[in-house]
């Protein structure tokens, strides 16, 4: 079942139908929703390079106009990395591990106790926007936690053209 | 299907095989095929599919029908009113056609009880007939835990053995050490409860006398017991009537066809839908869980269990571009001295739960999905051990804990290809369990497991909150049962049950929160009651820049005088525990003995009349920037008791505003410019990821952290050596730093020593996963 480039965007919106919204949960999915999602994408954000796919609300894989290299850019315009490292690892940090610093978010009692628990928030440098919230014991490497097989995505899976890589 | 070639005449099944020259000819052709049985055309289902799909449609109804008519035979609220029961239907080599809805993770379990008696010889003794009826809980050999009571039955035709079919209930308890179907006392198997492996327990469809003598003394809620095993076998029994009719109306072959068929559908539609909604590429995640038994609650009868730990699972998702998958844990914990282990069936089984939900949102849920999925579960891990003593009465513990973070895997392909409506950050950690036992009102012994947390906080979506007080990921359509029903069932009267205030995880979207109730005892006797959850680790992160679900606590409250307070016109403590960092109701019980601390495990605790129990169950987690969240929701959260006022600044940067009718609404000006500086905040008390590593680093060099969180990298070290490499190269370790349990100054007792199961005689276990 098609959807109009109208509802999918209230369903990025947050305000899609219940109707609607029923209807994409129940029957067979859209395959043609991901270049209509890329359209809608491309229209919200202030740069015109080529967003090749989302990994978050305002994180993206593009292909940068300069030099058509693959980065992993925030909404705010922010390169972190080529598209198959880490981002996280290019971002600025704000570790919770006290009980001060978690109570800003729970109340006490409903905390994460930071000896057991830390939370690792991951900003745009350039926004501050959050990105990526990790919860994980002490010690815990950075998780990488996606990598994609764009090439396979969009060849042999949508049979979409592969955006040019340098 | 081609499945009579090369017959060994001397069998029950249809046909003349045995059953483990069936099972063994099927799988042969499954692993050279790489189709189910060899099934690379589905031969009925492409020449007759209107036949087919009768077929699957009238089966399915069924067993669906079975499940909703049997369940009002039982007794025990937790089946009647939680629906904590299912029905499959299995081929003759013991996997899966098709399941009810329900606790759907049996789909695995019930099979792999019919591939343990297949393998090992059931067919020659105790002998496979007409009219048998066998019970299973082994969770040794597949089952989740001992609560969940398996009766399989066998299906002839014409004489001939052409399936089973299973059913199973959770009961109300097994005659652990401590009452309640999920306790926490023992640490090992043999004070888990009463266990059966596939024991024959009837002919000629009626129970042996003995059996009935000896299981209704091996559990306290004997009168449950008995109700849910007839609730089972009346089920099971309506399955197999419908089975012969269909095979009376649409003939044995195309019957006998279709039970393979299908199984090769399941697996060739669980590929389909992965092309139609992922990504290929790998996809890496990671669980935990607190076992804080370190504590003078927690009493248990060994020393060396005596520790707080916690349990891993890293978890690696590889879809392939031909849409096959895998899904590797590499580096999870060892198995542990608790109850919270958990068997390699229970555990893939139990994902096909939450892939209905989302993945494969089909009624054809069967086996074919499993066979589609390459599992991974390193060999003496807490989800696949090596030892034959651990004891599983809370495998759920850690379930959800872990799959929780293969919500996140799967939503980033969800994500990533704007398929926005399946996106979930998460389950909630399914708890607190309120469970005990003693006398109860009606002067019987009796113990009892509050399933309210069928009903928690939903993780939020990428286009709305999760569902509050709704769902819990192990039974699709849980609820959290009638508190006039649970009165009944418990001598715990009602004080209040509210929504459970910043519970869910903030977000753009935040969390379902859960619920809380507060019970009072009553009319008990000689009474005991315990905490089962998650109290220092939030196991559910957020998604994309959404915040984890809040942790557990507990609330308990002895000596409170209350019956005098009520007698003189007192004030109460009633409704909830709104804000547990500004208590109220202490202040209501001068002198009564009051625990309220992050403990939200322990064993049994002594209650009397008029003492006091807080269930607090927990949220889901949320997605994406809180900052981004509409303004008017917080202050709509604020005004439904969703959010405690104080968290509309400090997570959303909302500033409220009196709307009238004591209403709270939005002052939209100091929102904005509240927001712009928290987003500047956030960039000054931020550093470069590669300063905070380097400290890190340093703290890891020193070994500067808990013993418990010492313990957990050690552990996985040592069966997880790709982990340990990983962890060394990511913070550029020497080495010579070294990281053992047996360093550390707590006992790790089954580090060393372990004997399997399969190491007993004449026992041959069945291998479902790689190890």
């Amino acid at each position: 079942m098609a959807y109009t480039k109208a509802k999918i965007k209230d369903l990025l919106d947050g305000k899609i139908d219940r109707d609607t919204l029923h209807t994409m949960l129940s029957t067979p999915k859209d395959k043609e929703r991901f270049q209509v999602y890329l359209e809608l994408l491309q229209e919200q954000v202030k740069w015109d390079d080529q967003i090749i796919l989302p990994l978050g609300p305002k994180l993206y894989i593009v292909q940068r106009k300069l030099d058509k290299k693959w980065m992993i850019r925030s909404q705010a315009g922010y390169d972190f990395c080529e598209w198959d490292q880490n981002w996280k690892l290019h971002a600025r940090i704000r570790v919770r591990d006290t009980a001060a610093q978690m109570e800003e978010l729970y109340p006490r009692l409903m905390a994460p106790s930071p000896e057991w628990q830390v939370i690792r928030e991951y900003f745009c440098p350039l926004s501050g926007d959050l990105l990526d919230v990790e919860a994980p014991t002490p010690w815990y490497p950075v998780i990488h936690d996606f990598e994609p097989d764009i090439e396979a995505f969009y060849k042999d899976w949508l049979g979409m053209p592969v955006p040019e890589r340098a | 299907m081609n499945v009579q070639s090369k017959v060994d005449i001397s069998g029950i099944v249809r046909g003349g095989e045995t059953l483990k020259g069936h099972r063994d000819r099927l799988m042969e052709a499954t692993k050279r095929t790489k189709h189910y049985a060899g099934l690379s055309k589905m031969e009925l289902r492409d020449s007759d599919p209107i036949k087919y799909n009768k077929l699957f449609s009238r089966l399915r109804a069924g067993v669906v029908d079975a499940r909703e008519t049997a369940k009002k035979i039982a007794a025990s609220p937790i089946v009647e009113q939680e629906g904590e029961l299912c029905f499959t239907l299995y081929n003759a080599a013991g996997d899966s056609i098709l399941t009810s809805t329900g606790i759907i993770i049996h789909v695995g379990t019930m099979g792999a009880a019919i591939k343990y008696m297949i393998e090992n010889g059931w067919e020659q003794n105790p002998g496979v007939r007409d009219g048998d009826i066998f019970c299973n809980n082994d969770s040794l050999i597949g089952n989740v835990h001992p609560c969940d009571i398996h009766t399989i039955v066998p299906i002839f035709h014409e004489g001939k053995l052409i399936g089973w079919v299973g059913g199973v209930t959770h009961v109300i308890d097994t005659g652990s050490v401590g009452p309640g179907s999920m306790s926490t006392g023992q640490v090992q198997r043999f004070g888990d409860g009463y266990s059966i492996t596939c024991r024959k327990i009837g002919e000629n469809d009626v129970l042996f006398r003995d059996w009935l003598h000896e299981s209704q003394r091996m559990v306290r809620t004997t009168r449950y017991w008995m109700l849910d095993e007839r609730t089972r076998v009346a089920g099971c029994h309506m399955i197999r009537d419908l089975v012969l009719e269909v095979i009376a109306d649409e003939g044995i072959e195309a019957y006998w066809k279709f039970a393979y068929e299908s199984v090769e559908h399941g697996r060739v539609g669980l590929q389909a839908r992965i092309k139609a909604m992922t990504i290929p590429g790998r996809y890496r995640q990671v669980g935990f869980v607190d076992v804080p038994y370190a504590h003078e609650d927690v009493r248990v009868p060994s020393d060396f269990a005596k520790v707080n730990t916690i349990m891993h699972t890293p978890s690696e998702i590889t879809i392939r571009s031909d849409g096959t998958w895998r899904l590797d844990f590499e580096g999870s914990s060892r198995w542990g001295w608790h109850t919270y282990n958990a068997h390699q069936v229970s555990f893939t089984s139990g994902i096909w739960v939450m892939m209905t939900q989302s993945l494969i949102p089909t009624e054809m849920i069967n086996d074919g999905a499993a066979y589609g999925t390459e599992f991974r579960l390193p060999k003496g891990t807490w989800m696949n051990p090596d030892d034959r003593r651990v004891a599983f009465s809370y495998s759920w513990h850690f379930l959800v804990s872990s799959w929780t973070a293969l919500w996140r895997g799967l939503s980033r392909a969800y994500f990533g290809r704007g398929y926005l409506e399946e996106v979930n950050a998460g389950n909630a950690n399914t708890s607190n369990w309120l469970q005990g036992g003693g006398f109860n009102q009606y002067d019987e012994i009796h113990a009892v497991n509050s399933f309210e947390c069928a009903a928690n906080g939903v993780g939020a979506s990428a286009h709305s909150d999760g569902i509050s007080h709704a769902a819990a990921v192990w039974n699709p359509e849980g609820d959290m049962g009638d508190m006039e029903i649970w009165e009944l069932a418990e001598p715990l009267v009602y004080l209040g049950r509210q929504i459970k205030a910043s519970s869910g995880g903030a977000g753009k979207y935040r969390g379902g929160c859960g619920f809380e109730s507060l019970r009072m005892v009553w009319n008990a006797k000689d009474w005991t009651m315990f905490f089962m959850g998650n109290g220092h680790i939030s196991s559910d992160w957020g998604l994309m820049g959404g915040y984890p679900a809040a942790s557990g606590y507990r609330f308990e409250a002895h000596d409170t005088r209350l019956k005098e307070i009520i007698r003189e016109g007192g004030v109460i403590p009633h409704g909830g525990d709104t804000d547990p960092e500004n208590p109220t109701w202490e202040a209501m019980l001068p002198n009564a003995r009051i625990k309220r601390d992050k403990q939200a495990i322990t064993t049994e605790a002594m209650f009397k009349d008029y003492d006091l129990y807080l269930n607090y169950m927990r949220g889901g987690p949320g997605f994406g920037d809180p900052l981004d969240r509409e303004p008017q929701k917080v202050a709509d959260d604020v005004n439904g008791g969703y959010l405690l006022p104080r968290f509309a600044e400090s997570v959303y940067g909302v500033i409220l505003a009196d709307a009238g009718d004591g209403m709270t609404g939005v002052n939209i000006v100091a929102t904005e410019a509240k927001r712009t500086a928290i987003r500047k905040s956030r960039l000054e008390e931020a550093v470069p990821v590669s300063e905070w590593m380097a400290s890190e680093r340093e703290k890891i060099l020193d070994k500067d952290a808990g013993v418990h969180v010492q313990q957990m990298f050690a552990a996985s070290f040592k069966l997880g050596p790709r982990f340990e490499q990983d962890f060394r190269k990511f913070w550029n370790l020497p080495e010579d730093w070294q990281l053992l349990e047996a360093d550390l100054p707590i006992p790790s007792y089954g580090r060393e020593y372990s004997m399997d199961i399969s190491e007993l005689p004449d026992v041959k276990t069945v291998q479902f996963v790689e190890e």
